[in-house]
């Protein structure tokens, strides 16, 4: 018999409110085991085949091949550590929106075609946004409004994307969509769609903003699933079209940037999520099977290393109460338990030897190498630096060390420290032993590779260490301010405004110089030249005959200066047509 | 600063500490790039990346950049935290 997982936790969760105290808190756990047993028996192939409308085709929930059966793994082990960090959860609200959203997010990544895929797309971003309402603030308000908004956008591109496409194939099914015959509007609007669900910038500032204002636990789970089910479909629906080499290698540099630039421990990690997902956008667009198989790898490792990172942080939230760096520091003593394990997510996003990191981030490298893409492959690795630099040292420096701000606070809760040693068994477990993963995935053995290659281990320890030293070296550049940055809205919060007034500046000033110049001179200039040219053509003129009589010196300038003066006022003795007459005549005795 | 309050501070926000573990680092430098001397048949994928110290060197030298690139977008890009808050000013609400 085969469970579809999905519906193990959507059906599931409608028990949730049902139950109460630790019982609860335990069923939502056991869920995700069932789900996690349901994946491991399903069977390769097509299974729940539903017919719909006539014509188009039958809907198929449940595709299980090599590229599905990675991410129904990850996410449901995923969801067993989130589920025990947020063991102490009361709010039934949260748990069944949890469950709901890693339910959809399943339910996506086995979809056959793309209507289901759509309907679990958008079941998703819904709860999702539940997830992030639920801490009740002004603050999350604010975010889960603008989240839904921007997904409610990119839902409805894909959708327009779906009808297109339709239109021009025939088809709903969801298979990978050729680089070079398949680039129409309908394709272009889901991979629009894709990339917004994946926050690739410009539509990336959603991540940002909603993620640290979600519950310490919500953001937990929010940090694995919406973009990595976006990955999944890049994966499966865009493999080898290039622009997507151009977008991963912008959002790896974007997010370490961003990242460096942010006080707020639960943003830098959100930064962070941008950043690891470029590895992997890059991947995709490269689009060779051992690239597929590395951001598969990659995307599995980094659930994992960065659920831990978002518990560490959540179990510094959820004791000190404050998320910015400027308010924490020195908590080394207090809770040494999140600092070791946040450490060793902190280690494996780092890529570190021994990590899960390594062994996953250096297939899209070689990947990259092996194809000759000399820049995607060197901004993977300056990303790679960059990430050591602020996620594996300023996230727990500023965090845990830094300035001791005297928070006297106790360990994280008990249940929380189990589920981040869950995480770290496995960042560790993968760093060693790679062979589980690598088998997983769908092009395994069509190419030849090692992660543990001693020049390869050399270089990437030089990397980083030299990494760790800039740190410290600039260490003064990097002082937290209590600041927040802007995303892309800086473009009309304050570069309208700064276009209104260079604008302003450029405009009025050119209208200024024209004033001047045009009003204040040229306009004068002319009409003095137009008052006074005849008659100093007329004078010109009259000169030669005046010489020709013998006029000469003093005498000749007052003459021409008389003859100019009578000129201009039309006080000739005799008429203007005598005047022309005789220039007539002198023209005619010289000519 | 006195010895007195040197030895009182946490072994971590200690001086002393502070340069032995920079130094260890330091040191931990140099070696992964002399580490380079021992695998002799190292090729760059591309030439370039060949180079003996490399990856030493664009550690360093990229961070440095994306730490004053960030500084710099700094300049323009971060607001006061209640940026978002200001009331008929900027911002929304």
């Amino acid at each position: 018999m085969i469970w579809h997982p999905a519906f193990v936790l959507i059906f599931g969760a409608l028990l949730v409110p049902l139950l109460g105290g630790k019982l609860r808190s335990l069923y939502v756990i056991a869920l995700p085991m069932v789900a996690l047993i349901a994946v491991a028996l399903l069977p390769k192939g097509d299974h729940m085949t539903v017919s719909w409308l006539a014509g188009f085709g039958d809907l198929t929930l449940l595709r299980v091949d090599g590229y599905s059966k990675p991410f129904g793994y990850i996410f449901t082990i995923n969801a067993i550590a989130a589920f025990v960090f947020a063991f102490h959860v009361k709010d039934s609200n949260q748990q069944v929106s949890s469950l709901f959203y890693i339910g959809s997010a399943l339910g996506a990544v086995f979809a056959g075609d793309l209507i289901t895929l759509y309907v679990f797309w958008e079941v998703m971003a819904v709860a999702s946004t539940m997830l992030i309402l639920a801490r009740r603030s002004s603050r999350s308000m604010g975010a889960g409004f603008r989240y839904v908004l921007v997904h409610i956008l990119g839902g409805l591109l894909f959708l327009a994307g779906i009808v297109i496409t339709y239109n021009h194939s025939g088809t709903i099914a969801f298979d990978g969509f050729n680089p070079e015959t398949d680039k129409h509007l309908g394709t272009w609007l889901i991979l629009i769609g894709f990339l917004v669900n994946a926050a690739a910038p410009p539509f990336s500032a959603w991540l940002s903003d909603a993620y640290p204002e979600a519950t310490v636990t919500g953001s937990v789970i929010l940090s694995a699933y919406t973009t990595k089910t976006a990955v999944y479909a890049l994966i499966r629906g865009y493999p080898g079209w290039d622009i997507l080499i151009t977008v991963g290698c912008f959002m790896a540099l974007y997010g370490i940037v961003y990242a460096l630039l942010e006080n707020d421990m639960r943003r830098i990690l959100a930064y962070s999520i941008i950043n690891q997902v470029g590895f992997m956008v890059c991947a995709v667009g490269i689009g060779t099977a051992m690239c597929l198989d590395g951001a598969i790898a990659h995307a599995f490792c980094h659930i994992i290393y960065k659920s831990l990172l978002w518990m560490s942080a959540g179990a510094v939230l959820y004791r000190v109460g404050k998320s910015k760096c400027t308010d924490l520091g020195g908590l080394y003593k207090s809770m040494p338990l999140s600092l070791w394990l946040g450490c060793i997510g902190a280690l494996a996003i780092s890529a570190v030897p021994l990590t899960s990191g390594f062994t996953s981030k250096t297939i899209i490298l070689a990947g990259a190498a092996y194809e000759h893409h000399f820049w995607p492959w060197f901004i993977l690795e300056i990303a790679s630096a960059g990430v050591f630099l602020h996620a594996g040292i300023k996230f727990p420096y500023f965090v845990f060390f830094a300035k001791d701000q005297g928070h006297k606070v106790e360990e994280a809760p008990r249940h929380m420290i189990w589920a981040m040693g869950i995480l770290a068994f496995f960042c560790i477990a993968l760093g060693l032993f790679p062979k589980p993963l690598y088998a997983l995935l769908p092009n395994h053995g069509s190419y030849d590779f090692s992660a543990w290659k001693p020049e390869k281990v050399i270089t990437q320890l030089q990397l980083l260490l030299l990494s760790a030293l800039t740190f410290f070296v600039w260490i003064k550049w990097l002082k937290r301010t209590d600041t927040i940055v802007l995303d892309t809205d800086w473009f009309y919060r304050k570069g309208g405004p700064l276009l209104q007034r260079v604008v302003g500046k450029v405009l009025n000033g050119l209208n200024a110089v024209t004033y001047q110049g045009v009003i204040g001179r040229l306009v004068p200039r002319i009409s003095s030249f137009a008052q006074s040219a005849p008659s100093r053509i007329f004078a010109a003129a009259l000169v030669p005959i005046w010489v020709a009589q013998g006029i000469r010196g003093e005498a000749l300038t007052a003459k021409r200066e008389d003859f100019f003066n009578q000129s201009r006022l039309g006080a000739f003795a005799v008429g203007i047509t005598a005047c022309l007459g005789v220039l007539v005549l002198a023209l005619l005795f010289f000519f | 600063m006195s010895d007195d309050t040197e030895t009182e501070k946490d072994w971590v926000y200690r001086d002393s500490t502070k340069k032995l573990l920079m130094r260890l680092l330091l040191v931990g430098c140099v070696l992964s790039v002399l580490a380079e001397l021992f695998v002799l048949d190292r090729k760059g994928k591309f030439g370039v990346d060949g180079f003996f110290g490399f990856y030493a060197f664009i550690g360093f030298v990229s961070c440095t950049i994306m730490i004053f690139v960030a500084k710099l977008l700094g300049l323009v890009l971060k607001v006061r935290p209640d940026y978002y808050e200001k009331n008929g000013k900027e911002g929304e609400q």
